[in-house]
């Protein structure tokens, strides 16, 4: 059955992201969420440092570029002078959960009402796909050219579920791009975590399971399998934390 | 009437949506568009604009419209 689909206005000007990687997905789908709720002129977005500079140049909707790993503690302040407005945090993981994960942890356990998307793709991706705190066991990165020895260099780190221990934080859910489905219900989480904020509930975070094809070496459809066999088979999908009433 | 529409010039051939079109509508149209990718196609005889290739695109090529 046909059903009409529009492009959003906020990502209206074409990415310079690589072929199949999937921040241009995400991306997509929280403008998707700010239009419908009339937001698209009353958001701020707080850029982390790495693929999410991109944006810089495709993103139509207000933002600031922050300092590597600060995209958290910019949005609590963006969020402090300007309550009005929806504050929301983009980042990578890179961003967020290595260089930044002082900041980012530091936001969620003063349940700032501040929204943050992490996009995962197991690499840091802009400078050439080194090696991690997401990067799986085994995987090859341009640091890890054996792959990823997890006896010397530790599990792969999970932060939403260490955030979602958190007692007053609002919303916390991780979705993946690998597939229709599974984007189908990613954008439900991008919704509630949105959602949360406006409604004042608290801090949200959503990670996102991303391709970096580029990166990882693999065509799109080879990536897509191994985040379904592998990459989601550690990084457990769904939501973490859900709203209270929801 | 509803019709999908291609932005050829926004594809960069990564072919997530021909491995997920599910009346394998959407195929390479063996043409490069100016950044020099082999852009997708689409056989409108087959699509019935269910909207899956807007969902996964990462680079909003798809759009369905009212005719």
């Amino acid at each position: 059955m046909a059903v009409l689909r529009k492009t959003p206005e906020m990502v209206s000007i074409p990415n310079s992201f690589c072929p199949g990687c999937g921040h241009g997905i995400l991306n997509r789908l929280i403008a998707e969420v700010i239009e419908e709720n009339g937001y698209e002129k009353k958001t701020i977005l707080t850029l982390g440092v790495g693929c999410s500079c991109n944006m810089n140049g495709s993103w139509k909707g207000d933002k600031i570029q922050t300092a590597h790993g600060r995209g958290a503690s910019t949005a609590m302040g963006v969020k402090v002078a300007r309550p009005d407005l929806l504050s929301i945090a983009y980042q990578g993981d890179g961003d967020a959960y290595v260089i930044g994960l002082a900041e980012t942890i530091n936001a969620a356990y003063r349940n700032e009402n501040i929204t943050v998307f992490v996009v995962n793709n197991n690499n840091f991706g802009m400078t050439g796909g080194q090696m991690s705190w997401t990067t799986m066991p085994d995987q090859k990165t341009t640091t890890s050219v054996h792959g990823r020895d997890t006896n010397w260099t530790g599990m792969p780190i999970k932060v939403p579920e260490m955030i979602a221990t958190m007692p007053n934080v609002a919303y916390v859910a991780r979705g993946s791009v690998q597939s229709p489905k599974e984007i189908r219900k990613l954008r439900k989480y991008v919704k509630n975590a949105i959602e949360a904020q406006l409604n004042n509930e608290g801090y949200s975070l959503v990670e996102v399971l991303a391709p970096c094809p580029t990166n990882w070496g693999m065509p799109v459809d080879k990536a897509l399998a191994w985040m379904d066999q592998e990459v989601s088979s550690y990084y457990t999908l769904g939501e973490l934390k859900e709203r209270k009433g929801e | 009437m509803a019709k999908l529409t291609i932005s050829a010039e926004r594809c960069k051939s990564c072919k997530y949506c021909i491995s997920v079109c599910p009346t394998k509508s959407l195929s390479l149209s063996g043409k490069l568009n100016a950044a020099g990718y082999d852009y997708v196609t689409v056989d409108h005889e087959k699509c019935t604009q269910c909207g899956t290739c807007y969902l996964v695109c990462p680079d909003n090529v798809f759009e369905v419209v009212e005719e």
